[in-house]
């Protein structure tokens, strides 16, 4: 049906099987995006055409919403400033209440190139895989990001990748294809509070996930206006430790 | 314990019982937060008025005065009192976190069968999320 229309407008992107977007959702959290949340929407509308976007306005002062929405995204408003992990969550709950198979969610900062979307649904399409990982790092393109954000990356890179015995580059990627039943375990009380981190990779995996990363363009932050991003350097590594430690402590549960 | 403290202790510990339940019956307070206060009020009335109470607990925790040990017990209860706060105000910020969430997707959902009704919608949207 739509989705054969999707194909053919599609470039042929090195594919094998042609990608389905049918019951695919794009999720974007934005927080006083105005400036950049039309071209973020007309960018995403002319490389997959006819793919429903959220946005999920998690308490803009500015005209994030009204734009949004001028530029054919659907918009759910958060009533105040809640952050951006329960934003994003608001996106996973709302594709698991309207039985979304597919959710991509990306940064509405125009940081996240809408070509790699494609990528990212075809790694998603695959048997054994649950969450895709858009990393900035895989392939060592260009990302200029603060050095203490980057040695912490690493570092916690580095150690979720120990624990779950695979390569993890990007563990605070905001560019993810998340697929199937992991959408359900975002939307649960697992997800953490305030944004997800390496800490949740590492329960995702121990819940029986499949993780995949997959190399992505990524533009340097056009403002440098991250929303989960901007915590203290201190309470992040502390809060990274304590997590990760406690998401080991916990009994290691059946899948559901 | 000399008996003007003693007085004075006791004084105390029967003022705060009182205003506790006092809070409870104008609700404001809920029970649940009451049982703390209520227990402690009444532990420390109890050491007001039997003081050799007081003194045997200060030989049994080594305590050589037993200021000490009513201090001890002081800094105890807050600490407990202050963690029972931190659990309620997680579970509090958890279930503002789901609120919120649904509050959106609802709002959201009522402004879908709205326009499906070809009912005028509230004017300016998501502004009206400001005044409930």
């Amino acid at each position: 049906m739509t989705a054969a229309s999707h194909e053919t407008l599609a470039p042929p992107v090195r594919s094998s099987s042609p990608v389905c977007y049918q019951n695919t959702l794009i999720v974007i959290p934005a927080f006083n995006e105005a400036k950049n949340i039309g071209t973020v929407l007309d960018e995403i509308h002319q490389e997959l055409p006819g793919v429903p976007v959220l946005v999920i306005n998690d308490g803009s002062s500015d005209a994030t919403p009204r734009i949004a929405e001028e530029h054919g995204a659907q918009v759910i408003s958060l009533p105040y400033n809640s952050g951006y992990g329960v934003a994003l969550q608001t996106g996973f709950i709302y594709a698991s209440q309207n039985n979304y198979t597919v959710v991509v969610q990306m940064d509405g900062d125009r940081q996240h190139s809408s070509s790699s979307i494609k990528c990212l649904l075809q790694e998603a399409q695959q048997e054994d895989v649950d969450v895709v990982i858009g990393s900035r790092f895989l392939e060592n393109r260009i990302y200029k990001t603060s050095l203490a954000r980057k040695i912490g990356i690493f570092i916690f890179g580095k150690l979720a990748s120990i624990l779950i015995g695979q390569k993890v580059t990007d563990p605070t990627s905001g560019f993810q294809a998340i697929k199937g039943d992991a959408i359900k375990f975002m939307a649960s009380d697992f997800y953490p509070p305030d944004y997800p981190d390496a800490d949740f990779i590492i329960l995702l995996h121990r819940f029986g996930y499949k993780i995949r990363e997959l190399p992505v363009v990524m533009r340097p932050n056009v403002d440098n206006k991250s929303m989960h991003r901007g915590h203290k350097t201190i309470y992040y590594v502390f809060k990274m430790f304590l997590s990760i430690i406690i998401t080991l402590l916990r009994q290691k549960p059946g899948r559901k | 314990m000399p008996p003007r403290i003693k007085i004075i202790s006791i004084f105390i510990c029967v003022i705060l019982v009182a205003y506790v339940f006092e809070l409870v019956r104008r609700r404001h307070l809920n029970e649940e937060y009451s049982m703390g206060w209520l227990v402690t009020g009444t532990i420390m009335l109890i050491f007001s008025v039997f003081d050799d109470l007081l003194i045997w607990i200060s030989d049994l925790v080594g305590a050589t005065l037993f200021t000490s040990t009513l201090f001890f017990f002081g800094l105890l209860f807050l600490v407990v009192i202050c963690l029972h706060f931190s659990i309620r105000i997680s579970a509090l910020t958890n279930q503002v976190r789901r609120l919120t969430q649904h509050v959106g997707i609802l709002y959201r959902q009522k402004t879908e069968l709205e326009s499906l009704l070809g009912k005028q919608p509230l004017k300016e949207g998501a502004a009206n999320l400001e005044k409930l």
